[in-house]
């Protein structure tokens, strides 16, 4: 648990990093910076933008305690690698301060150091050498090591002869056996099969318990199994800095408008109609240019509507595939079988049990043979959304159920 | 054990004032070791930058070890020839300015030991020192997505550099010294010197390496120059003409540092006494002042250059 009572183990004050858009001009600034290093200058030269030059991270505070996990999310460019960089004394920063008080281990490159003419027993050694551990403290743990990668039969073959995934799995093994004060994780566990994911999983849950943690991930599903705490890193606005992940997982979806879906058409079919009402707001409607429509807050008890006019003499259904915030199909509706080329529909939609965030809908209209669904002649992929929003939320699973 | 305080009112957040100051440890916190990372230059504060490049030395001897072990077993299985790679390349300058000389094509001034063995040696020596020079560029070069994502002792990848140029020249001159029993009696109580000779021959590589690093690092205009300017130095060092008896060049080939050097190497490796050895001994020692500057500037200037390099 964390111990909130205790110093901070990481301290971040008023953090910032600025980068150069330009090539030539970023090595000039380098040379630049460089002399004033040698020389001895204070920092405070670093605190303006120079020309071309942009805020990576802008004014960033947060604590971090021990034995918490800190969750570090935000969309590609948000500054998480740059921080984590800073965090681990590999750059400075531009404005602010960081104080970390004890040994800093990254699980970042996994198989740093690896040379592929090598054996997999020769890159142990190197590797682990990279990561600080002696020769004495590898050879104690070397069976342990290679029996965690399941590669006891290819320790003494050529790297080069590994699998890209045979090598990650070596890698995650020996960076594993660190034990340092602050362990800084990023996109690690993206890697391996499934088997090997929650090998892995189970490995930093281990190694958790004594250490603090920051965590980079773009998998929320991670972020929210691991982390006892996430910070949302956002380009514009104020970071978002809760111990309810679940919340700081939902603004970061928010963050995404969704993306034009995309759009199928059989040729034996014509559609001369095809629209969708949800609560008399029309958000779907062909012929008319379909247009990504983002419904804002939805009632648990909707009524849809949906009018199709499709030319074709066969037996249809209309369905909607919904994915969750991670994209992930959480849900079908599916209509009656309908025959005629001009149908009205009207239906009350129980969304009761969605949790909150945004959903993505897709259309589809099928062939329908023997109540079975056969040929696809029409999909509409993430054809428009709504987000729901639910007070007694908890969490980033798609479907929240109370016990009456 | 260190604690930090912090500044009792910060007027700016960018003027952080630090003040670090050796007391016991606070209660309840059993860190030892604490970093303060902020925009100020390392420069700043001596004690702690020297004091870190002293103890990242020491603990990045084993990683020198170990990647040093990985780099000449990596280099040389792959090939057939193996170790004799190390000598290929002398070999054939040697027999190409052998041809030059004996076909009249370059007259040469005497050398004082016949012309062959003056090449050979020469090649061989400056081999070594070349080798020392390019190293530092090329193991930072190759180390760049290691550098740009894992903190490590940055030390170690220089002495890992230097003990496989160690590694190298040792093989070099034990084929140059077989060689030369081969085919002549070059051999005296001098020869016991030469181990002398290729350290001040690594060290002033080094030294004139780790300089280029940096900007090299930056810049590869700098690796794409060194190869002529290796060449063209070479011309300007005793390494296959002999020092010009007068003129303008015997004034440049006297003031090359590289000179004495060179010249030291060579006549212990032919088993003679070093006319140069004294100037050779004080070229030593600025180059063991250059190093430690050098290596000040190389600390000083990495975290600024991986942020450009971006590995």
């Amino acid at each position: 648990m964390p111990d909130v009572m205790s110093e901070a183990v990481i301290k971040v004050e008023q953090l910032s990093k600025k980068y150069c858009r330009d090539l030539k001009r970023s090595l000039l600034y380098g040379l630049g910076d460089m002399g004033r290093e040698l020389l001895g200058a204070d920092g405070a030269y670093r605190e303006n933008l120079r020309d071309k030059e942009f805020w990576a991270l802008n004014d960033i505070n947060f604590e971090v305690h021990k034995g918490e996990c800190l969750g570090l999310i935000g969309r590609n460019g948000a500054g998480k690698s740059t921080l984590l960089k800073i965090l681990n004394g590999l750059i400075k920063p531009d404005t602010g301060k960081v104080t970390i008080k004890g040994r800093v281990g990254a699980l970042i490159e996994l198989g740093a150091g690896f040379n592929p003419i090598l054996t997999g027993r020769e890159n142990v050694y190197v590797n682990g050498a990279v990561l600080g551990f002696s020769k004495k403290e590898i050879d104690a743990i070397f069976d342990e090591i290679v029996a965690f990668a399941e590669l006891e039969d290819f320790i003494d073959s050529p790297v080069q002869y590994y699998s890209s995934g045979m090598k990650v799995r070596l890698g995650f093994a020996v960076a594993s056996q660190m034990k340092p004060d602050v362990l800084l994780i990023d996109e690690v566990l993206a890697v391996g099969d499934i088997a090997f994911k929650t090998k892995c999983f189970n490995r930093i849950s281990d190694i958790l318990e004594n250490t603090c943690v920051i965590f980079v991930s773009h998998s929320m599903s991670q972020i929210q199994k691991i982390c006892s705490r996430a910070l949302l890193l956002n380009k514009s606005e104020d970071i978002i800095d809760s111990v309810d992940v679940g919340n700081v997982i939902n603004t970061y979806h928010s963050l995404f408008k969704g993306e034009k879906g995309k759009y199928h058409l059989s040729e034996v079919l014509t559609i001369n109609k095809l629209s969708i009402a949800i609560e008399d707001r029309l958000i779907y409607d062909i012929p008319a240019v379909p247009e990504n429509s983002n419904l804002e807050t939805l009632n648990s008890l909707c009524t849809l509507h949906f009018n199709a006019q499709l030319d074709l003499q066969e037996d249809l259904i209309l369905f909607f595939t919904i994915e969750d915030p991670e994209q992930q199909k959480s849900l079908q509706i599916f209509s009656p079988v309908f025959k005629s080329n001009l149908i009205y529909y009207r239906s009350e939609l129980d969304f009761s049990e969605l949790n909150t965030g945004r959903f993505t809908v897709s259309i589809h209209v099928s062939v329908v043979k023997g109540g079975q669904r056969k040929i696809m002649l029409f999909e509409h992929k993430n054809a428009f959304s709504f987000l729901i929003n639910r007070p007694d939320s908890y969490g980033i699973a798609p479907i929240l159920k109370q016990l009456k | 054990m260190m604690s930090i305080k912090r500044a009792a009112s910060v007027s700016s957040p960018l003027r952080m004032h630090l003040h670090f100051h050796k007391s016991k440890p606070l209660s309840g916190s059993q860190h030892s070791d604490i970093k303060i990372y902020s925009p100020d230059s390392a420069l700043r504060k001596p004690h702690l930058l020297f004091a870190g490049m002293w103890s990242d030395a020491l603990s990045g001897r084993g990683l020198a070890w170990r990647l040093a072990v990985r780099d000449i077993s990596a280099q040389y299985r792959q090939t057939a020839l193996g170790f004799l790679w190390l000598i290929i390349l002398p070999l054939f300058n040697t027999l190409a300015w052998i041809f030059l000389q004996s076909s009249g094509v370059v007259q040469v001034a005497e050398t004082g030991i016949p012309y062959p063995v003056y090449v050979f040696t020469g090649t061989m020596v400056w081999a070594i020192f070349s080798e020392a020079f390019n190293m530092p560029l090329q193991v930072v070069t190759a180390a760049k997505p290691m550098l740009a994502k894992i903190n490590f002792p940055r030390e170690a990848l220089l002495l890992s550099g230097i003990l496989q140029v160690l590694f190298n020249s040792a093989i070099k001159i034990i084929i140059c010294l077989g060689a030369l029993l081969f085919f002549g009696s070059f051999f005296g109580w001098h020869s016991m010197l030469i181990p002398f000779g290729v350290l001040a021959l690594i060290l002033t590589g080094t030294a004139l390496g780790i300089l280029l690093t940096p900007l090299g690092l930056l810049y590869s205009d700098i690796s794409k120059a060194l190869p002529l300017a290796m060449q063209f130095l070479m011309y300007l060092t005793p390494v296959v003409f002999p020092i010009p008896a007068a003129g303008f060049a015997r004034t440049v080939f006297l003031w090359n540092p590289l000179t004495p050097v060179v010249m030291t190497a060579r006549d212990w490796l032919i088993g003679q006494p070093a006319a140069f050895a004294w100037s050779a001994l004080w070229v030593c020692i600025a180059m063991l002042v250059l190093l430690i500057f050098v290596w000040t500037v190389f600390k000083l200037s990495l975290p600024i250059l991986i942020e450009r390099m971006n590995a």
